[in-house]
C-alpha cells in the first residue's frame, strides 16, 4: 500500500470555480487526481445536507466553490453559501468533527492556477489529516 | 416603398459587437457578425479584471460568450459568425445593403480540430504572441486565445517547405493548401463596433519602451497580472523575472498630448484603469510590499462609483498619486531599473528608481479605419474616429450605418455595451417592417415521452483523439460503464464531436430506445449545446442528457498519472449515470407578453426611449409628474459643442405628442405596480390641468425608469444671500436672456465640485466640468474683456471635451486648482463679494472681488425615488441612483426581468450618453415586446404545495423576486418567467418543498453517493 489517498467531493459553481477548474484544464495545469467534482448552478444550492452525506459516505474532504464575494452570477448565493458554511463549520465543532475537512473558496474563471493550487493543498492537507473517521463510526 | 431586409450586419466582435448581435437576434434580426481577427471577445478577454468592481472578465463575459459558442445553434441559430474575415466591398443603401466579405483561410478545420497541440511541438518558428501582447511567443501554428480550442496557420511566418504539423495531426485538421473565400451578404442595417488601438508606443521615445524591457504597456501589464496570462499572476517584470516591488504608471501617454499630431483629446478610461491594476498590485499575494505611484494631471473619475474607487485606491490601498507630467524615463543598465525624473506640484524637479513602468497608452482608432469607414462611406472626425451625431450618438454620416463603442471616440465597457443596445435600437427601427422575415426557427421531431419509462441510460465515452485516450485508459472507462445499472448500451468513440460521430449517436438512440444519454468527453460548459442538438435531433427532451467532463477536468489535469486518472474517469461516469438515471425532461415555461412599454419620466430619457419603442411598432404610455415634457432640458439651452438644445426639445416633445403610438400622461405618479414581466397592471394617479387627481389604470409588458436627477441647489458658499451668486443652469438662463447683464461684468469665478466629491456627496457628478468650460466659453462670447477664473480639483473634461479646455486656456480663462482640504472661501464684505482660494502650485492665497460667483452644483436624484423603487422593487445604491443589474454588462437593466433604466436615473450624465442609455434601454423592451410569448429559463425551481408550509422563507431569499405566497392558500408559488434558477431558495426550504429543476436533492445526494 502506498500512501494515504483522501476521496474529495467538490461542489463546483457553474459560471465561476467550475470554469476556472475548466481553464486549469485547458492550462494544462497538474493537480492530484483526488476530486470528485460535481457542477452546481450556484454555491449557493449546496445543501450543508449534500456536505454531510459526503462525510457520511466517506469522503475524506468536502470542497465549495464559489464566484469572488460580489461576482455572484446569481447576486449573492456565495454570501449565502458563505453563512451556511460558517454555521456547518460551528456545528461540526460543537459536535468534535473536524471542521476543516469543510471548506469554501472563491475561484474565478479565470483562476486556473488557483483552482490546482487550492486542489493541491487540500489534498495534501488531507492527507496528513489521515481518513475521515465520521463515516466509520457512522456505519458501525 | 423601397427594398427592406431583416438583416443586419455587425462589424467587430468586441464586447459590443457581440451585444449588438445578441440584442438583434432576441429581438427577431438575422446577424452576420464579421470580424478581422481568428476568434471573438475583442480587448475586454484580454483584460485580467474590470473596475470598479473588480470582476473578474471572464465570469462576466463567458455567459455572453456561451451565447456565442451557440452561434448557429438553438436560441443563436440567427447570427452567423465570420471571424477572421475582412469586408471587401459595400454597396446599396439603409435598408437594403450588399456586403460582400473576403473569410481568410484559417488553414485549419475548426469542426476537425480537437485542440490537442501536436502540432505545436513540432512548429518551427516562433513570433511575439499578440495576445499576450508580446511578452511571450507563439509559434506560426498557435491558439489566437486560451478560452478557444481550435488553432489557425500564420502563413505569414510558416516556411513553405515545413508542412511538419500536418504529419502530427491525428484529426486531418490541417489544410495548407486552403483558400480564401468571398461571401455575399444582403442586409438592412450595419453597425460598426471595431473597438480601438493603443498609441504606437514608439512615439513616445522619452519612455523608453522597446528599449527598456522592464517599460510596459498598460494592457502588457493585464496579461502580467492574469492568471492565465505568461507569469501566471505573479507581479514579475520582463527583464530578470523577479518580483516587481515599486511600480510606477504614467498617464497621458500620447493623450491631451499638443505635441503629437491629432493626440488633443483625452483617452477617457485610463485613469480608472491605472488605478485598477494599482489597486490589484497592492491587494496582491506581496501586495503590501508594492509600492505603487501613478504620475497624472487630472483624476478624471466620472463614471459611476469611479470616485469611490479612487478614494479607496488612495486611502485604503495606499496607492500614491502624483500631479506631475512626467519628462523621460532612464535606465540604470546594472539593474535595469528605471528612473523617473518629474516636477512636483511645487515646482521641485524630482527623481526616482522604479522596478517597472506601466503606461498608461491612449486609445487610438483601430488600425484599418481608414479603410472600412471608406468602403462604407462614413465620415470620421477630427481625430480620425467615426463621426457620430451629439444628439443621436449612434447615427454615423450615412443613414443605415450605425457605430457603437470606441470606434466613434475613447469609451469604456459599459458605455461601450449601452451604445451597442442603442445601435440595435436604431437598426431594429428602420427595419421594424421585416422583422422577424429572416429568422428562421429551427425545427425538430417531436420529443417522446419518456417520464414514465423505466431508464434505459446509452453511454458515449469519448477518446477525443489523444487528449483522452493519450491518458485515461478509455477501455476500462466503457467497461465499467457497461456494468453500470440501467446502462443499456455503451459506445467508444474517437470524436465524439464530429459529425458523422453525432449521426451515429442518433442512430444509437433511436435503435437502443435510449431514454437517458451520458456522454463522457470534454467540459459540459462547451460541449452542453452540441449534444443537446444531437438527443433533441433524436427525438428526446434536450435535458435528458448528462455530460460527465473527464478531459479538462481529468485526462488533461492528470497526465502523469495514468491509473489513477483512469480510476477518476471511471467514477466521474459512475457518478454521471447515477445522476442520468434520475433526470427529467424540463421545460421552459412561456408567458404572454402585454406588447406596451411604460415609461415613468417625460425628460429627455424618457422621450427618445419613447420614440425609439414606438418606432419599433409598438404602443408607449408616459408619465410624466409635471405639466410638461422635456424635463432639465427645459433649463438648458446649448451644449458645450455649440449646438442649440431648444430646437432639439421642441422637435422631441412634438415627435412624442403628435406619435400615434405614443400615449402621455401629464401631472401624472405612479402609485402601484402589480404582475411582473410580460404583464404588469400599473395605477396612477393623474392630475391634468389643475383637476381633481383621478387613478388610471394601465396595462402593460416592459418598463423603462427614466425619472431623471437635478441640479442641486447650494447650502453653502453664501448660495440666496447675495444676487451675484447663481448655478450653472442659472446662469446659462442668464446668458440667454436679451440684453444680458454680463457684457459689463468684469470678474467671474466659478467654483467647481460644490457638492460633488465630498463626505455627503463621494461622487463626480461628471457633467459640471463641462458646463463650467461651456459657460465660460459663452461669456468669453459676449465679453472679450472678462476676467474668468475656474477653481476646480480636477479638470474632467473627458474624451473630445478636451479640446474645449483648451480652447478655454487659450482665450484666456484662468484655471485654477483648489485642494479637496482647502476648499475656496466665499465672504461678503461691505457689499464686496470676494473669493478666496490657496493655489497649491505657488502656495499662496489669492483674492478675488468678483462680480459673479457661479457654483457648480452636484447632480443628485430626485427625492422620491426610494418610493419608486419600493413600487417598482428595485435598487437605489447609496447615493440614490438606481442600480443596476450589473455595472458592466447589463448597465440598462435591472436584476427583476422586465424594467429597464435610462437616463440621470443611473447617475449624472451628458446629452449624448443619455441617448444613447434611452435607446439601449428601449432595445432591451423590444427584446421582449416582440416576441407574443417570453420563455423562462429552463432550469428554474419547482414547488411541491402538498409539502410546502407557506413559512415565505423562499421568497426573502430570492434575489430576483421570483418567489410570492399565495393570499389564499398560503404556499409559495414560483413566477416561473422570473426565476432564473440559482436553487438559493431550494436549500433555505426547511421542509423540501422546493426543487432545482435539473439539480434536484435526489440527483445530488445520488451523485455524493456515487463519487465516494
Amino acid at each position: 500500500m502506498g500512501q494515504f489517498e483522501p476521496k474529495i467531493v467538490g461542489f463546483l459553481c457553474n459560471w465561476c470555480s467550475y470554469a476556472g477548474a475548466d481553464l486549469a484544464g485547458t492550462s494544462r495545469m497538474q493537480y492530484p487526481p483526488n476530486i470528485r467534482p460535481i457542477r452546481v448552478m450556484c454555491s449557493g444550492s449546496v445543501d450543508s445536507a449534500y456536505i454531510l452525506r459526503a462525510l457520511l459516505a466517506g469522503a475524506d474532504g468536502v470542497l465549495v466553490g464559489g464566484c469572488h464575494p460580489g461576482d455572484c452570477h446569481y447576486v449573492s448565493g456565495n454570501y449565502k453559501a458563505r453563512r451556511r458554511i460558517t454555521i456547518l463549520k460551528e456545528i461540526m465543532k460543537a459536535l468534535g468533527l473536524e471542521d476543516e475537512r469543510v471548506r469554501i473558496r472563491w475561484i474565478s474563471a479565470s483562476e486556473g492556477k488557483r483552482y490546482a493550487d487550492t486542489v493541491s493543498r487540500m489534498t495534501s492537507d488531507m492527507r496528513e489529516l489521515g481518513p475521515n473517521p465520521v463515516a466509520r463510526l457512522w456505519w458501525t | 416603398m423601397a427594398k427592406k431586409v431583416g438583416a443586419v450586419m455587425v462589424i467587430g466582435g468586441g464586447i459590443g459587437g457581440i451585444q449588438a448581435s445578441l440584442d438583434l437576434a432576441d429581438s427577431g434580426f438575422k446577424v452576420y457578425l464579421v470580424d478581422r481577427k481568428p476568434d471573438i471577445g475583442g480587448a475586454m478577454s484580454q483584460l485580467d479584471k474590470t473596475f470598479p468592481t473588480h470582476d473578474c472578465r471572464l465570469c462576466i463575459l463567458s455567459p455572453k460568450l456561451k451565447g456565442c459558442l451557440r452561434f448557429g445553434l438553438g436560441q443563436y441559430s440567427n447570427i452567423e459568425l465570420l471571424s477572421y474575415a475582412d469586408i471587401e466591398k459595400v454597396e446599396g443603401k439603409a435598408g437594403d445593403f450588399k456586403v460582400t466579405v473576403k473569410k481568410l483561410p484559417r488553414y485549419v478545420i475548426t469542426e476537425k480540430c480537437t485542440g490537442c497541440g501536436e502540432c505545436l511541438k513540432v512548429c518551427p518558428v516562433e513570433v511575439p504572441s499578440e495576445f499576450e501582447q508580446g511578452l511571450v511567443k507563439r509559434k506560426a501554428i498557435y491558439r489566437p486565445n486560451p478560452q478557444i480550442l481550435s488553432f489557425v496557420i500564420d502563413k505569414s511566418i510558416c516556411p513553405s517547405d515545413c508542412r511538419e504539423c500536418s504529419k502530427v495531426c491525428k484529426p486531418n485538421a490541417i489544410v495548407h493548401e486552403m483558400q480564401e473565400e468571398k461571401v455575399e451578404v444582403n442586409v438592412g442595417a450595419i453597425i460598426l463596433s471595431s473597438g480601438f488601438d493603443t498609441l504606437n508606443p514608439h512615439l513616445k521615445k522619452e519612455y523608453g519602451w522597446g528599449i527598456f524591457p522592464n517599460v510596459i504597456t498598460g494592457l502588457q501589464f493585464e496579461r502580467v497580472m492574469s492568471g492565465t496570462g505568461p507569469y501566471q499572476g505573479q507581479m514579475l517584470r520582463p527583464s530578470d523575472k523577479k518580483p516587481a516591488r515599486k511600480i510606477a504608471w504614467i498617464q497621458c501617454v500620447g493623450s491631451r498630448d499638443l505635441k503629437l499630431d491629432g493626440r488633443s483629446y483625452c483617452s477617457s478610461v485610463c485613469c480608472m484603469h491605472a488605478t485598477k491594476e494599482a489597486i490589484i498590485a497592492k491587494e496582491g499575494t506581496s501586495g503590501s510590499n508594492i509600492t505603487c505611484h501613478i504620475y497624472f494631471m487630472d483624476m478624471r473619475c466620472f463614471g459611476k462609483d469611479f470616485d469611490r474607487y479612487y478614494e479607496r485606491a488612495r486611502k485604503k490601498c495606499g496607492v500614491e498619486y502624483r500631479r506631475s507630467r512626467v519628462a523621460a524615463v532612464k535606465e540604470d543598465p546594472q539593474t535595469s531599473n528605471l528612473r523617473i525624473r518629474y516636477e512636483s506640484e511645487e515646482g521641485e524637479l524630482k527623481e526616482e528608481e522604479y522596478d517597472l513602468v506601466v503606461l498608461s497608452l491612449a486609445l487610438d482608432p483601430p488600425s484599418g479605419t481608414q479603410e472600412v469607414v471608406q468602403k462604407l462611406g462614413i465620415e470620421l472626425n477630427d481625430y480620425g474616429f467615426a463621426r457620430a451625431d451629439l444628439f443621436s450618438p449612434v447615427q454615423t454620416s450615412k443613414k443605415g450605418i450605425y457605430v457603437c463603442g470606441a470606434v466613434s471616440g475613447p469609451k469604456d465597457i459599459p458605455e461601450t455595451v449601452v451604445q451597442a443596445s442603442g445601435a440595435a435600437a436604431m437598426a431594429s427601427s428602420l427595419l421594424s417592417e421585416v422583422r422577424g422575415k429572416l429568422t428562421e426557427k429551427k425545427h425538430y421531431p417531436p420529443e417522446v415521452d419518456v417520464s414514465d419509462e423505466e431508464p434505459r441510460i446509452g453511454v458515449f465515452v469519448c477518446r477525443c483523439g489523444m487528449n483522452i485516450g493519450g491518458t485515461v485508459d478509455v477501455p476500462r472507462v466503457v467497461e465499467l460503464a457497461g456494468s453500470l445499472p440501467a446502462v443499456v448500451y455503451v459506445e467508444e468513440n474517437l470524436q465524439t464531436c464530429s459529425q458523422g460521430t453525432q449521426e451515429k449517436m442518433k442512430e444509437a438512440i433511436r435503435k437502443h430506445q435510449l431514454n437517458r444519454v451520458v456522454v463522457a468527453c470534454g467540459t459540459v460548459r462547451t460541449h452542453e449545446p452540441l449534444f443537446q442538438e444531437t438527443v433533441r435531433e433524436a427525438g428526446l427532451n434536450p435535458h435528458l442528457l448528462e455530460i460527465a467532463n473527464i478531459r479538462e477536468e481529468c485526462s488533461w489535469v492528470h497526465m502523469r498519472e495514468p491509473e489513477r486518472a483512469t480510476q477518476k474517469a471511471q467514477e466521474l461516469v459512475r457518478m454521471a449515470v447515477a445522476k442520468a438515471a434520475l433526470i427529467q425532461p424540463l421545460f421552459a415555461m412561456h408567458s404572454s407578453v402585454i406588447q406596451r412599454a411604460l415609461i415613468i419620466g417625460g425628460g429627455l430619457a424618457g422621450m427618445v426611449s419613447a420614440l425609439s419603442v414606438a418606432d419599433q411598432g409598438f404602443e408607449v404610455h408616459v408619465v410624466e409628474r409635471e405639466k410638461n415634457l422635456g424635463g432639465n432640458l427645459k433649463n438648458m439651452h446649448y451644449t458645450l459643442e455649440g449646438k442649440d438644445i431648444s430646437n432639439f426639445r421642441d422637435s422631441l416633445t412634438t415627435q412624442v405628442q403628435k406619435h400615434p403610438r405614443i400615449r402621455v400622461y401629464k401631472g401624472a405618479e405612479i402609485q402601484n405596480v402589480g404582475g411582473y414581466v410580460g404583464s404588469y397592471t400599473t395605477t396612477m394617479s393623474q392630475a391634468d390641468d389643475g383637476s381633481s387627481p383621478r387613478a388610471v389604470s394601465l396595462e402593460h409588458g416592459v418598463i423603462i425608469l427614466a425619472t431623471g436627477a437635478q441640479e442641486m441647489k447650494p447650502q453653502e458658499y453664501l448660495y440666496g444671500e447675495d444676487e451675484r451668486i447663481l448655478t450653472q443652469l442659472e446662469l446659462e438662463d442668464m446668458l440667454t436672456q436679451p440684453g444680458a447683464g454680463i457684457k459689463k461684468t468684469k470678474t467671474v469665478v466659478m467654483i467647481q465640485c460644490v457638492g460633488s466629491r465630498d463626505k455627503d456627496r463621494p461622487y463626480c457628478s461628471r457633467v459640471c466640468c463641462s458646463d463650467a468650460v461651456k459657460n465660460a466659453l459663452k461669456i468669453r462670447e459676449l465679453n472679450s474683456g472678462a476676467n474668468i477664473f475656474i477653481l476646480y480639483r480636477d479638470m474632467t473634461t473627458y474624451g473630445f471635451k478636451e479640446s474645449f479646455y483648451q480652447e478655454a486656456r487659450s482665450k484666456g480663462i484662468v484655471f485654477v486648482r483648489y485642494d479637496e482640504y482647502k476648499k475656496p472661501e466665499v465672504k461678503l464684505k461691505d457689499g464686496v463679494l470676494q473669493v478666496e482660494v490657496t493655489d497649491p502650485i505657488i502656495q499662496r492665497p489669492l483674492l478675488f472681488s468678483v462680480d459673479l460667483l457661479v457654483l457648480s452644483c452636484a447632480i443628485v436624484p430626485p427625492k422620491d425615488s426610494p418610493r419608486l423603487a419600493e413600487i417598482l422593487k428595485v435598487p437605489v445604491n447609496e447615493d440614490g441612483f438606481f442600480l443596476e443589474a450589473h455595472v458592466k454588462l447589463r448597465p440598462v437593466d435591472f436584476s427583476r426581468r422586465g424594467i429597464f433604466l435610462a437616463g440621470m436615473a443611473h447617475g449624472p450624465k451628458l446629452i449624448d450618453e443619455t441617448v444613447a442609455q434611452a435607446q439601449a434601454a428601449a432595445e432591451k423592451a423590444c427584446t421582449i415586446l416582440s416576441q407574443p410569448e417570453i420563455e423562462s429559463e429552463t432550469i428554474i425551481v419547482q414547488t411541491n404545495e402538498r409539502q410546502c408550509r407557506g413559512c415565505g422563507i423562499c421568497a426573502s431569499v430570492c434575489p430576483y423576486e421570483a418567489i410570492e405566497i399565495d393570499e389564499e392558500t398560503k404556499k409559495a408559488r414560483v413566477i416561473e418567467i422570473l426565476c432564473q434558477g440559482c436553487g438559493s431558495c431550494s436549500v433555505a426550504c426547511p421542509s423540501g418543498a422546493l426543487q432545482q429543476a435539473g439539480f434536484t436533492r435526489k440527483e445530488l445526494l445520488f451523485m455524493v453517493d456515487a463519487a465516494v
